[in-house]
């Protein structure tokens, strides 16, 4: 094997380098889950432009960096928004900041989800718990040219009640011209009318023509796993199909290694892949 | 010069010599705490004149040779990797400033060492190219590789002996090296004679050489060194069947065979460690005790270690046998689609350094269903 | 060794313990016997479902692979139970892993078999589906319990 070294050069602007930015505010959604909005200086507006699916890399000075998506307005990169799950010692310090202190972002980095792809057919978006925030700014897009798109469905399925994100927003989108908004708790409490079950019971509750819907998954694999089941039961192309996926990030530009998944990187061949790209791999134990 | 010319023993410190004059750090093997590690060394002196090794599965031990070769040993535990992608590397610093903090690169302009690699083997050259790959030809590039890769000098070494835990035959890696070196030697010891058959393989090697005393090789002397070479690759101390080994791989990725490996498998990293095409690493952060300064730190990882794949939700590799397969898979079946090319070279250096004797060409063979052929050499 | 006369066995079972002799006949055309070493699987899940299993002797968990949180144990099976009714409703796929975590001797009955059976004699399908309705209406009471998560901590406490 006689190979040539292989040497690109390199890109415009440092991967590696976090920028200082400003946090505007924290909003608690749930208990343990909160959301940053932070305001990049109008003249670096452009730097942090993104496509819905993308993530940035978000770093406390002097503590670490997590890998978190956005889930603001791609139309909209002066406003950046990042919800986050409160579980280690980054996000617990992301929890505390106030308005005015700087984080560093590095970023975005990533696929997207084919919102062009998807022009002219129906959309299904599937969030499971957090996942409702890297599918945000795919509801944003459509919702902004619903021209493009035939009928749009959220199925959103979250541990309780309380555990439900974005709230008004919910409440917003369901009343838009031809868009579903199906919500389900795995346990409900006595104020709670909705529906309980598992997310994929909501399918019973949806009209589907497979042939001219484009799916969005986004939540713990193994109810990305049941959902899949359940699309292709009703006759979902696969390639129709896409999910975003999570693995452990430290680099974001594909060198530390720890974040692949068989052959694909999820930090930049991911996290958002159309499913017969993981079809291989998807669902088998601790790939 | 395109002709190879005969180089005698007693002037290759000329060459080295000639590469500290250019201002090259000469680094090379040399023996220290009972094998042959790479590191600087200031005159041929420091290489291990008439040492050998003698490596099999969990097993490594120097032996003095019968003659005075410089070369007349296989894969040590170090690669040239840590000269190229060193374990340890400070990527930035922070300092608490009115804006939050501002951040200066560590690596951008940073100063790059010139290192002269004194004795690359063929599967060695083959990994380094393998790397220029993974940190090279991706949208994002590894900058402080890139700049040591552009300025290091490669004297390569033709091996004459086998190892015995090499197979480089079977990943087509090896013994004769292949493009990408700037001399090339192939030594030679045989009664009175001690000398090294040497090629040009690029521009600056052609402007080293010119420093070096040397004469017109003879025919005897170029059958001398290629029998030698011919030799070894008949004599390797493994093999892989190495043909659709990734289809195979994809095939029997749920074999139970991962399990008996995982009752073996201490996850010591020590494969990962002295593999020369290993790239994993981990970022890590430390401040001063004021709290106002920052580093990054980028240090070598493993994928064995229990917290490689663990994410908020819980941990996607928790288990032993699936931080075996990762290895094992990753470097010999997902790397072909991510760099174009399998990432073993053959070098053998993860059979002599497990200490639980597991051998990768043992198992992979025994997961897609190959049986273990016998072990060659003398 | 003479071979063991399913009925028998079968009338030992308490899903079939009350079956008339003539339905009797019927399922012993449809029945084998098998062993599992602790274990081994009984069948995964994705993989082609066609067989009702009767538990004689030993347990067998189901399981999934749940990505992050690595492999769950969901519910297990033990003697006097049977497992298994993904071959009665189409695409006829497990949708879980079985694995037996002691030595297992089981009764298996081929779904195929049972399927052609029950539509020609619709009592005999009546007997067969009226049993398997009992057991999916405990299972699923048992279920239900188990998602209370009674050991767990409170649902959603505010800060």
């Amino acid at each position: 094997m006689k190979m040539e070294p292989v040497l690109v050069p390199q890109t415009s602007f440092d991967p590696m380098l976090p920028f200082p930015v400003a946090i505007r505010r924290t909003t608690w959604e749930t208990d343990d889950t909160f959301t940053l909005l932070m305001e990049p200086p109008a003249a670096d507006g452009a730097r942090f432009k993104f496509l819905p699916g993308q993530f940035n890399m978000l770093y406390v000075f002097g503590v670490g960096e997590v890998a978190i998506s956005i889930s603001s307005d791609p139309q909209k990169p002066n406003l950046i928004a990042h919800t986050i799950h409160r579980v280690g010692t980054v996000t617990t310090v992301l929890s505390r900041s106030k308005r005015g202190e700087f984080i560093g972002v590095r970023g975005p980095f990533g696929s997207s989800w084919p919102i062009e792809k998807a022009k002219g057919m129906d959309v299904i978006v599937v969030a499971g718990g957090i996942g409702l925030a890297p599918l945000r700014p795919v509801l944003y897009s459509l919702f902004r040219r619903r021209k493009d798109y035939g009928r749009i469905v959220l199925m959103y399925g979250a541990r309780s009640p309380l555990d439900l994100l974005y709230r008004v927003e919910l409440e917003q989108w369901s009343k838009l011209d031809g868009v579903d908004v199906v919500v389900t708790v795995d346990r409900g409490d006595s104020s709670w009318k909705g529906h309980v079950g598992v997310v994929t019971n909501l399918f019973s509750y949806i009209k589907m023509d497979p042939p001219a819907t484009m799916a969005m998954l986004c939540g713990p694999e193994v109810m990305m796993k049941f959902t899949i089941q359940e699309l292709e039961r009703r006759g979902l192309p696969l390639e129709h199909l896409h999910l975003s996926m999570e693995r452990n990030m430290k680099c974001a530009v594909g060198f530390c290694g720890h974040c692949q998944y068989g052959p694909k990187f999820i930090c930049k061949d991911g996290p958002v892949f159309s499913f017969p790209q993981l079809s291989q791999f998807f669902g088998k134990g601790e790939i | 010069m395109n002709a190879p010319v005969r180089l005698e023993a007693e002037h290759l410190g000329a060459l080295l010599e000639a590469l500290k004059r250019r201002g090259y750090t000469t680094v090379g093997p040399t023996v220290r705490d009972g094998c042959i590690v790479y590191d600087e060394i200031y005159s041929t002196a420091d290489l291990p004149v008439g040492w050998t090794d003698e490596q099999e599965s969990a097993t490594y031990r120097l032996k003095r040779r019968d003659n005075e070769a410089y070369f007349g040993y296989n894969a040590g535990p170090d690669s040239w990797k840590k000269f190229l992608y060193p374990s340890s590397l400070k990527l930035l610093t922070a300092r608490k400033s009115s804006k939050g903090f501002e951040v200066c690169s560590e690596t951008n302009g940073a100063e790059v060492p010139s290192y002269a690699f004194i004795g690359v083997r063929a599967c060695e050259l083959n990994a380094i190219h393998i790397q220029d790959r993974v940190f090279g030809s991706g949208q994002f590039t590894d900058p402080t590789y890139r700049a040591r890769r552009e300025k290091a000098f490669v004297v390569a070494v033709n091996c004459t002996q086998a190892g015995g835990t090499c197979f480089c035959v079977s990943m087509n890696t090896g013994p004769r090296v292949g493009d990408g070196f700037d001399i090339s030697l192939t030594e030679v010891v045989r009664d009175e004679n001690h000398f090294f058959l040497a090629a040009v393989g690029s521009g600056r090697g052609s402007e080293v050489m010119e420093e070096v005393p040397h004469s017109a090789a003879g025919e005897s002397d170029v059958d001398a060194a290629e029998g030698l070479v011919n030799e070894t690759a008949l004599h390797m101390g493994r093999e892989l069947a190495a043909d659709g080994m990734k289809d195979r791989l994809l095939t029997h990725i749920e074999s139970p065979r991962w399990d008996d490996v995982a009752k073996r498998c201490l996850t010591c990293t020590n494969c990962t460690l002295v593999c020369p095409t290993c790239f994993c690493s981990m970022i890590e952060e430390v401040t001063d005790l004021g709290g106002t300064t920052a580093e990054r730190w980028r240090r070598w990882d493993s994928c064995f270690t229990l917290d490689f794949a663990k994410v908020a939700g819980g941990n996607f590799r928790y288990s032993v046998w699936s931080r075996y397969r990762q290895w094992l898979t990753h470097k010999l079946a997902y790397w072909i689609d991510q760099f174009g090319t399998s990432g073993c070279v053959g070098c053998g250096r993860c059979i002599t350094w497990c200490p639980a004797g597991i051998d990768i060409t043992v198992e992979a063979q025994a997961v897609v269903g190959v049986e273990p052929q016998e072990p060659k050499g003398d | 060794m003479q071979p063991e006369d399913l009925s028998v066995v079968l009338c030992k079972h308490p899903f079939t313990s009350d079956l008339d002799e003539i339905h009797m006949k019927l399922l012993v055309g449809c029945a084998s016997n098998v062993t599992f070493k602790d274990g081994e699987f009984l069948f995964h899940e994705g993989e082609s479902a066609d067989r009702l299993y009767l538990i004689r002797n030993g347990r067998v968990a189901l399981e999934v692979q749940a990505g992050e949180r690595g492999l769950i144990r969901i519910q297990t099976v033990g003697p006097g139970e049977i497992l298994g009714w993904s071959w009665l409703i189409s695409p006829y796929r497990w949708h879980f892993t079985a694995c037996a975590v002691e030595n297992v001797r089981a009764i298996w009955l081929d779904g195929k078999c049972l399927r052609t059976k029950s539509e020609t004699d619709h009592d005999f399908g009546y007997e067969m589906l009226r049993r398997l309705a009992l057991v999916l209406e405990h299972r699923l009471e048992a279920t239900r319990r188990q998602l209370l998560d009674v050991y767990g901590s409170e649902i959603g406490v505010r800060r």
